[in-house]
């Protein structure tokens, strides 16, 4: 209940927020041949958009709208749940592979790292790991453009291969190639933005892991599972590494949803049409409904994210309930 | 009233002192140990010189920081211009030493804010519990859900006229939540101790009880946070500067400067490379005396290290 609660909240604090603080009209103030006051004024109001219109009066029927399922109208008048539909399967496609690749590589090098403690792959792991988290996501995703310009000149020098890196958008607009070379643009465009989420997810489960896995390496019963003849290899896989993964799915679940959330510099900087950019679109274009279910989306995502994790860390650990 | 303070040993025989008793308590032993650690020593070194070179380099460089040299638009590197000029001509060199100046400031005041509405937040929450806690808990979970990149981006267009400082300010509203929620822990936990309990047994108001002896006693997680969020605060300046909505011109930071560069880095990359690896080092080097002082002050965390 409480989790509902805060998204109704957050989601409104957006709404009026976005209402009083950003202008729908300068859109239209903007046209040439500039629209007369009075026709701005109606369509403004046939979107629900107007800043004549009071603010409590316009955030009842917005209000009330949500409650049935709707989000309203975009500036442009297209309907703010359609691009929702299409934007959550953008933000998923990039989230998916980035999130699962850095997290099955970070879990992977973490718990090796902990396991050759203070041995050289610990102590380079560590480094790179440190050097990731100090790089902002920003620039990350700028220098892998960079990177890949580059590469491209040289593989396109050195083999002829035309440009293999592809950083717009996540596919080529109107390319006809059929199914499998459908597949490969999409494999192309989305490479980079992959990468760029991967490492930020690396470092931070790498990191994560390593610690969780240190705690349970000094503890009675990989000793005692030792003692009873199992060998090194299995004590540390099955009982060691269950059980220092336990912490790690919940973290897990945390971060997908809050990445679903919060991919927006990724998205934007790559050109991908998922809901992070969508947030910085509607900014700039003053869409107030858009804004708004930016912010409930986010909201929605992080909230079951800690909603879910709770649950999945007493269901995963028996020494946990959740009351 | 503080539970580190520790009685001197007794000199020895001919007035030798004790080895273990030239330590000056607690943080005399935190400061040794830090610097035998290599990465803190390595952090703290890099930050000296980068803030040396900050304010000092704009005073060593031929060129000040609003002049421009018509004659040279985008320039590499060079004697006249030791980091290149940018397509303003302005000198590189001088634009990303007064950057980094602003994003030192930014990081720093940003932490010792952010931390400290955790530290009131969180102790207030955890000493009161009840309707406070509540309250209190309820807000900071809210501040959690908003995207704050969304508030900060709304704001300060409408704010930015107003400085750089009213950005700090934005930026320290959204980095408190996680050590507010920590910071309630201890507390609930500290709160049942004896010295507090004593006091509270003395009428000691619960105002002063909070400042005097549950947030000083916090201090190592706290100076931790700290650190941090210095880091977090850089970041996070940068990636709203990216986007147009962090440090406006005439001011510059890192962040605002890699927003320029970011567009010519593939052609003149010194417009990007500079202050890029500057940020990333700074950054670099906070989030390694952090990561000492977490185990200098964690005694569970020294194993991990």
């Amino acid at each position: 209940m409480n989790y509902l609660v805060l998204v109704v909240v957050a989601t409104t604090c957006a709404y009026l927020l976005a209402a009083s603080a950003l202008s729908p009209r300068v859109n239209y103030e903007n046209q040439s041949p500039r629209p007369t006051e009075a026709a701005v004024d109606a369509r403004l109001d046939e979107l629900n958009l107007n800043d004549k219109t009071p603010l409590a009066e316009r955030w009842m029927v917005w209000a009330g709208d949500v409650v049935t399922g709707d989000f309203g109208k975009t500036v442009t008048g297209s309907s703010v749940n359609d691009q929702i539909e299409v934007r959550i399967l953008v933000s998923l496609r990039l989230i998916v592979a980035g999130v699962v690749i850095g997290a099955t590589l970070g879990v992977a090098v973490g718990a090796y790292a902990a396991v050759k403690q203070y041995g050289w792959f610990d102590q380079a792991s560590t480094a790179a790991a440190f050097l990731v988290l100090a790089v902002p996501a920003v620039v990350i995703a700028i220098s892998l453009q960079v990177v890949a310009i580059w590469l491209n000149g040289l593989m396109s020098e050195a083999f002829g291969i035309p440009q293999f890196f592809v950083f717009n958008g996540e596919r080529t607009p109107g390319l006809e190639t059929g199914f499998l070379g459908t597949v490969w643009d999409r494999f192309k465009h989305m490479v980079l933005p992959t990468i760029a989420l991967a490492l930020g997810q690396f470092a931070a489960f790498s990191r994560y892991q390593r610690n969780m896995m240190l705690d349970v390496l000094g503890s009675d019963f990989v000793r005692t599972a030792r003692a009873k003849g199992l060998t090194r290899r299995s004590a540390l896989l099955k009982h060691a590494l269950r059980t220092a993964l336990i912490p790690t799915v919940t973290y897990f679940t945390f971060t997908f949803g809050v990445m679903m959330a919060g991919t927006t510099f990724t998205e934007k900087i790559y050109n991908w049409k998922g809901m992070g950019s969508w947030l910085i679109d509607s900014i700039a274009t003053q869409d107030v409904h858009a804004v708004a279910a930016v912010s409930c989306f986010m909201a929605v995502c992080v909230m079951a994210a800690a909603f879910l994790s709770d649950i999945l860390y007493a269901w995963l650990d028996p020494r946990v309930r959740v009351s | 009233m503080s539970m580190s303070t520790e009685r001197a040993a007794a000199p020895e025989a001919g007035g030798q002192r004790a080895p273990e008793a030239r330590a000056t308590g607690r943080w005399g032993s935190v400061l040794l140990q830090l610097l035998r650690t290599p990465r803190v020593v390595f952090g703290l070194a890099v930050i000296a010189v980068m803030t040396v070179m900050a304010w000092v380099g704009p005073m060593i460089s031929p060129w000040e920081f609003g002049e421009r040299d018509y004659a040279n638009f985008l320039q590499p590197p060079s004697p006249e211009h030791w980091w290149g000029t940018d397509n303003t001509g302005r000198d590189v060199f001088v634009a990303t030493m007064v950057g980094l100046q602003k994003s030192i400031i930014i990081g720093l005041l940003v932490a010792v804010l952010s931390t400290f509405v955790a530290a009131i937040v969180g102790a207030f929450a955890g000493y009161f519990l009840g309707v406070t806690d509540r309250v209190l808990m309820w807000i900071t979970d809210l501040m959690l859900v908003l995207p704050s990149f969304l508030i900060l981006a709304i704001l300060y267009p409408i704010l930015r006229n107003q400085g750089w400082m009213v950005f700090v300010g934005l930026l320290a509203a959204f980095l408190w939540m996680v050590t507010a929620k920590m910071v309630r822990g201890m507390t609930i936990s500290l709160k049942e101790r004896e010295y507090v309990l004593a006091a509270r047994f003395m009428g000691v108001p619960a105002w002063k009880i909070i400042f005097r002896h549950i947030i000083p006693n916090m201090s190592s997680l706290l100076i931790v946070d700290a650190t941090i969020n210095v880091s977090s605060a850089i970041i996070v300046e940068t990636s709203l500067s990216y986007f147009g909505f962090g440090v406006q011109p005439p001011d510059v930071s890192l962040g605002s400067l890699i927003s320029v560069g970011a567009r010519q880095a593939v052609t003149h990359p010194w417009t990007f490379l500079f202050c890029t690896g500057l940020l990333v080092l700074l950054v670099l080097a906070v989030n390694l005396i952090g990561d000492g002082l977490r185990d200098a002050l964690d005694p569970q965390s020294k194993r991990r290290s």
